[in-house]
């Protein structure tokens, strides 16, 4: 037994109509060897993971992008295409398994049709046979199989039965591949002229593309008839079959012929000759699903309940994630602290508790929230509430330039961007998920909460009958990130993810009782995977972050503060009266004063002072600077950083009464006050735009696989935020504000 | 002519009463749109029932050839059917 590795191993890619469980299937089948890599040659995401066969041999799986049909016209039919054909530059599948949604068989199956045309081995696993009891409904999979002249196996991929059967299946087909190779299935009558038209566009079809195969050039002659009409997306179609198809249609379309309707309606006209062989019962006018669909897609009453869920989601999100926090940031600091006493306050000491701990800690902290918004959003997906939410939203959503489904993730995004971002899988489209991914960190995430906490205070001071008014500037800074977030996502919809208007196809899969074991251990998987793979970076970036507020250590200021301490020691000698007290006070205000000393110092401070100039027409000084490079790493450390700058010592999140007193009393060189309610605005507008979330720009990279896409968001977030603020500071100027 | 659709027997998809059958007659719409409506089933001939009407979200829900369909209300708008014999 040879074991082959990736490069070498057979591949078995995975196709289907969208939501037929291609992807819950390939989970299943891969576990945790799936992962996100590139297809070859272009910067378009695609997993991939390895699969055991009985035999012992390892198979490489890959997923493709969900389509109704190999006709090219978006991105995901072009990958399709090209991934399950191989068409250069990738390599043809050994194997292709076709998820077909069992309850809406007869439409799946034109798909199921056009790959076996293109003479690759194909399996068909029938998928959600499960949902079918309910209906009534029974497909015959043996005389399914035997019309189809491929295997068929009937699984249930969302509680991973039937999934021994199907790798079976696999190994079979891939040992006997002609098992699973029976040729065309309709094809046009001999002496028609479409057949005409075959054999003549095949002689054009490229030696690179059908590999000396007759069968596959004529399908692909086929597909080429259908696809290069008008505007196609392919790039490297041949002149010259391009050509031929153009005047190949002129000459159809001018002796009346209708190629779509021969084509489409051949393929469509054999499933309808069997359909009664393979399907005996005709579904319920009104099943269990209808009736409640009458009640969730009621014109009041579904909205009302969609809005309530939502609410009950976003509390449960908020306040049933809080004891966890609590008790995840009180491990954290007593880790801290540990560490702390074993290394000693020296570096070693300042490394571990400030620099390793307290920085996972503070990344830590938000995996109660992101392991919950998984569940919520795996069980609304599960029970097939999804699909209906799409439904409610589409008409508000479409006008944005955005997908039904895009609404879930965008909500979530008002917890955390990380989790939502994993929460537009749901979306098959790439142009809808990566809009709804380049949009959502401007929702306001509650990282941002301490930062407008603290500005906010610095606005409006906290007297009680200010309250209202602090709460209205915190409303409208989470309606200003919403806001901003459908702009961008409505400008991104015309310009970088152009995209031609396909007619959006809503399925609506009967309603399901949530398979609670498969659930949980999706939760699970991703919560593991993403501490991993962010997890990691934001390890080197907190490391990154000390470094930069600890070196060079400033050891001329230190022995100054050390004489001065001295002084205090004495000083305390000469009044015994209330010693311990005073010494103690004394000690930590030079123990600040040297960290400010310290952070004035740094590599970071230094950073803050060099891009001071950059950040001045914004009203911001080079302290401020300081706090924007740390909260680089996460938001909420800007706080954390301008305690350190300012000397107030360790800030805790509720207790900033004394560094918004420094922040307060702070002024430029020639005696301006540096925290104006204009400058807390501009600064305000600054965290609402900019990109500074290290783990949203890992999770970006790992669903997309590159760092284009990372560094793309970077950019424009960043430019966003510059430009916003510099209009705040500057027209507030203009008009006389301060 | 008259019938259950009125004087004018042909109409618009979108212009079905929930819960009626008809058979499609024509699917029109630029060359992509036409193709896609046809992958999806949509074929002149085909008999298609309208499940519900969902005016306030935009959206139809059909039944094809024992399969479940929702359609936006501007696509569905291309095609045209006459009353199921």
């Amino acid at each position: 037994m040879t074991r082959r590795t990736d490069d070498d191993a057979r591949s078995v890619v995975i196709a289907g109509n969208p939501n037929t469980g291609k992807s819950t299937l390939f989970n299943q089948l891969t576990g945790a060897s799936a992962r996100v890599g590139n297809y070859p040659g272009i910067t378009v995401e695609r997993s991939q993971g390895r699969l055991t066969l009985p035999g012992g041999e390892t198979v490489m799986m890959l997923d493709s992008p969900g389509t109704y049909s190999l006709v090219a016209r978006s991105p995901e039919e072009e990958l399709s295409l090209e991934s399950i054909a191989g068409l250069p530059p990738l390599t043809a599948p050994d194997l292709v398994v076709v998820t077909v949604d069992a309850s809406q068989l007869t439409r799946n199956l034109y798909l199921v049709l056009q790959i076996i045309e293109l003479d690759v081995p194909v399996i068909v696993a029938l998928n959600m046979v499960d949902t079918l009891v309910g209906t009534g409904q029974v497909v015959d999979e043996t005389a399914l199989a035997h019309e189809l002249g491929v295997p068929v196996v009937p699984i249930v991929a969302r509680r991973g039965e039937g999934l021994d059967a199907l790798t079976r299946a696999i190994a079979e087909a891939l040992a006997a591949p002609e098992s699973a190779h029976p040729g065309w299935r309709w094809r046009p009558a001999s002496d028609s002229a479409l057949a005409a038209d075959v054999a003549t566009l095949s002689e054009s079809v490229p030696a690179s593309w059908h590999g000396g195969r007759p069968e596959r050039s004529r399908a692909l002659a086929l597909w080429a008839l259908l696809s290069l009409a008008d505007e196609h997306r392919l790039d490297d179609v041949p002149e010259a079959l391009a050509s031929a198809v153009t005047s190949r249609r002129t000459a159809a379309a001018a002796a009346g012929r209708d190629l779509e309707q021969e084509i489409i309606g051949g393929r469509y006209a054999w499933i309808d000759e069997r359909t009664d062989r393979f399907l005996k019962t005709r579904p319920p006018p009104l099943s269990l699903t209808d009736r409640i669909d009458a009640v969730l897609l009621h014109p009041v009453l579904g909205f009302g309940i969609f809005l309530t869920m939502m609410t009950v989601v976003f509390q449960a999100l908020f306040t049933g994630a809080d004891p966890l926090i609590g008790l995840i940031e009180d491990g954290v600091s007593a880790l801290a602290g540990l560490a702390g006493s074993i290394f000693g306050h020296g570096m070693l000491g300042d490394f571990v508790a400030n620099g390793l701990i307290e920085g996972v800690g503070a990344f830590l902290v938000f995996m109660p929230q992101i392991l919950l918004l998984f569940l919520f959003v795996g069980l609304l997906e599960d029970c097939g509430y999804m699909s209906r939410v799409a439904v409610l939203m589409d008409r508000i959503m479409k006008r944005l330039g955005l997908h039904g489904r895009a609404f879930v993730p965008l909500m979530s995004g008002y917890a955390c961007a990380v989790p939502a971002i994993l929460a537009t899988r749901t979306m098959e489209r790439r142009r809808d998920r990566m809009i709804t991914i380049m949009a959502l960190p401007l929702m306001t995430c509650s990282a941002r909460l301490p930062v407008y906490g603290l500005l906010i205070a610095a606005i409006v001071p906290p007297w009680e009958e200010a309250r209202f008014a602090q709460g209205l500037l915190m409303a409208a800074m989470y309606l200003f990130g919403t806001v901003m977030a459908l702009v961008v996502a409505w400008v991104l919809g015309r310009t970088v993810f152009k995209g031609k208007n396909i007619p959006l196809v809503i399925e609506m899969p009967p309603y399901r009782v949530p398979h609670w074991p498969t659930l949980l251990r999706m939760v699970l998987r991703r919560g593991t995977d993403f501490v991993k793979t962010a997890g990691t970076i934001i390890l080197v970036a907190s490391i990154g972050m000390w470094v930069l507020l600890t070196f060079p250590q400033t050891s001329a200021d230190e022995a100054a503060l050390e004489a001065r301490l001295a002084v205090a020691s004495a000083d305390l000698a000469a009044a015994p009266g209330e010693a311990p007290r005073a010494l103690a006070d004394a000690v930590t205000e030079l123990e600040n004063e040297a960290a400010a000393a310290q952070a004035r110092n740094s590599y970071a401070g230094r950073l803050g002072r060099l891009i001071e100039p950059a950040i001045e027409p914004l009203g911001f000084d080079w302290k401020i600077g300081v706090g924007i490079v740390g909260a680089f790493a996460a938001r909420e450390v800007f706080v954390s950083t301008m305690g350190v700058v300012y000397g107030a010592g360790e800030v805790a999140d509720d207790e900033t009464r004394g560094l918004r007193e420094k922040m307060w009393s702070d002024t430029w060189p020639d005696g301006r006050r540096i925290f104006t309610p204009l400058v807390c605005l501009s600064l305000m507008v600054f965290f609402a735009l900019a990109c500074q979330c290290l783990s949203t720009l890992a999770v970006v990279h790992r669903e997309t696989g590159n760092w284009i896409w990372p560094g793309f968001m970077f950019a424009y977030m960043t430019v966003l935020a510059w430009g916003a603020s510099f209009v705040v500071f500057q027209g507030g100027r203009l008009i006389g504000l301060s | 002519m008259t019938g259950r659709f009125g004087h004018n027997s042909r109409r618009a998809l979108d212009r079905l009463e929930e819960g009626s059958e008809a058979v499609l007659v024509e699917v029109d719409g630029d060359t992509g749109l036409r193709r896609r409506l046809m992958e999806l089933g949509m074929l002149p001939g085909t008999v298609v029932r309208l499940v519900r009407r969902m005016d306030a979200v935009g959206v139809l829900e059909l039944e094809v050839r024992r399969c479940r369909l929702s359609l936006r209300l501007a696509d569905a708008r291309h095609l045209t059917v006459r009353p199921a014999a």
